[in-house]
């Protein structure tokens, strides 16, 4: 079994459409939550939503980086993708340490090219209009995947996975596992979502699970989520090759653990997130009082953050209530299926600069969830500690859980 | 419609779809020199349908390899279906 790393990252978030902006904009808590108008499909008068904020990407022009085919023939979504693999590819120097058919990229999107599909149809059936001849590849959730193994040359497995909003973090368990066993030398994993549109806001207006005003995970007067879109992609390799090639590593990844409630499609339940956790620190071969910090799932609902404390609480014992933890939504919103790679990149990055992202949003935290959520300013990881998990809990109980490590001269050694 | 109105417009939509400059389009250019792959021919002649308000058969696309075959294939479409009798209610 080869010990897996990250060498390479890239973005386009809400709070940012590099690494460095990304991260200045973590650590500085500057959120990516904002107010919006009317939404491009909405006629005057009827978005009729019970909130206002959600968290978009911004500044992003498809023009700067895709030819006109490309564009024409693709989602918000895959374009996401693109940029944020091109990225991290560059970063790594992907392409010309590996061969194109060694090279594996397993991404998460749940969504598809929702726009598009939206569009489409409201066409059709309001005005009878004929549906566009590019709309089947603009929708398909694999298409970003597809895209990035055309845009890069890369001949290898291409999967996506559509687990709601433990895609990624599902995708990039995959990727650790089959660079880990040698199955693909090498991968780039992530996730990519662009769903705000007016349609899919409804629906979850009509949920009444989105927060009126912004995500406070954990706090006393959480009153919900926020709905985020964006991309992010993660290059993984073995230790060995890395070592070989003088990359520079970012941070290991140790573990991954899946379960599934078997309980609600909706209504989280501790034992599973818990089971997840478990699992993940097995993998790893890792013990609870190794973790030294949680980027929780934390979406800022009720039913949510009360469930995934208790799971913490199961699994870490006594030491939950002084184990740091914090969700990075109140910045970046809830990107779907692309949340789990936007939080392990927060993770990954937390690893490797030593600090802390903090929960903004929140100031007061409920008292009931009992755990050392860090607020305010971003805190100094405990270096004794150097395992984090990034956890992610989808509706229909399907969650997912990453152990990322510290890579220092400590590991190196290791 | 005059055909050389039929021949702008025909170049704008080219060139709108290939987000190139509509000077860079002209009658001449063949679809390989403006990078026009087959996925550009469904989504152009998609668009010159709406704008002319015609049907383009499939055999017809597939035969598309330049600017003028367009433009050529427009006016054909126009004229037949201005030869067909107008419908009557019954």
């Amino acid at each position: 079994m080869k010990r897996v790393v990250i060498t390479g990252m890239g973005c386009v978030t809400p709070i940012g459409n590099t690494i460095p902006e990304f991260e200045s904009s973590l650590f500085a808590g500057r959120t990516g939550i904002a107010e919006f108008g009317l939404l491009p499909e909405a006629v005057e008068g009827q978005n009729g939503i019970r909130f206002n904020r959600m968290a978009s990407v911004t500044g992003f022009d498809p023009d700067q980086h895709l030819t006109s085919g490309v564009i024409t023939a693709t989602n918000l979504t895959a374009q996401f993708a693109i940029v944020a693999a091109r990225q991290a590819a560059a970063q790594s120097e992907l392409m010309k340490h590996y061969a194109p058919e060694d090279i594996a990229v397993i991404l998460g999107c749940s969504c598809g090219g929702r726009s598009s599909e939206e569009i489409e149809t409201a066409k059709l059936y309001y005005r009878n209009a004929r549906v566009h001849p590019l709309t089947v590849p603009r929708t398909m959730a694999s298409a970003g995947g597809s895209h990035i193994s055309i845009d890069l040359g890369i001949t290898g497995p291409v999967l996506n996975i559509s687990t709601a909003c433990a895609s990624s973090t599902h995708a990039i368990g995959q990727a650790f596992h089959m660079v880990r066993s040698g199955s693909s030398e090498a991968a780039i994993a992530g996730g990519h979502e662009a769903p705000l549109t007016f349609g899919f806001l409804r629906a979850w207006d009509s949920m009444r699970v989105v927060s009126s005003t912004s995500c406070r995970p954990f706090s006393a007067d959480r009153d919900g989520m926020t709905l985020g879109e964006g991309a992010a992609m993660l290059v993984l390799e073995s230790l060995d090759s890395a070592l070989a090639r003088k990359a520079t590593i970012f941070a290991e990844i140790v573990g991954f653990g899946m379960s599934a409630d078997a309980h609600h499609i909706t209504q989280p339940q501790s034992d599973g997130a818990a089971l997840a956790m478990r699992k993940a620190l097995k993998d790893a071969g890792a013990s609870p009082d190794d973790v030294g910090y949680i980027n929780a799932h934390g979406t800022g609902t009720q039913a949510n953050d009360a469930v995934e404390a208790e799971a913490i609480h199961k699994v870490f014992g006594e030491r939950a209530s002084q184990l740091p933890v914090s969700s990075t939504k109140g910045l970046t919103g809830h990107c779907m299926g692309a949340t789990g790679a936007v939080e392990a990149l927060a993770t990954v990055l937390a690893l490797h600069t030593g600090q802390l992202p903090f929960n903004a949003g929140t100031s007061a935290v409920d008292p009931a969830i009992n755990l050392d959520i860090i607020l305010n300013e971003p805190r100094p990881a405990d270096p004794t500690r150097d395992i984090a998990l990034s956890n992610s809990l989808a509706f229909g109980g399907l969650n997912g859980v990453i152990a990322l490590k510290r890579y220092d001269a400590l590991s190196r050694s290791a | 419609m005059d055909e050389g109105s039929v021949e702008q417009r025909c170049i704008a939509i080219i060139a709108k779809s290939k987000l190139i400059p509509e000077d860079t389009v002209t009658r001449d250019k063949t679809f390989d020199e403006l990078a026009i792959d087959s996925l550009d021919k469904i989504n152009i002649s998609f668009e010159i349908e709406d704008a002319f308000n015609i049907q383009i058969p499939d055999d017809s696309i597939s035969s598309l390899k330049t600017v003028g075959d367009v433009i050529d294939g427009v006016i054909r479409l126009q004229h037949e279906a201005a030869d067909q009798p107008a419908a009557t209610a019954i």
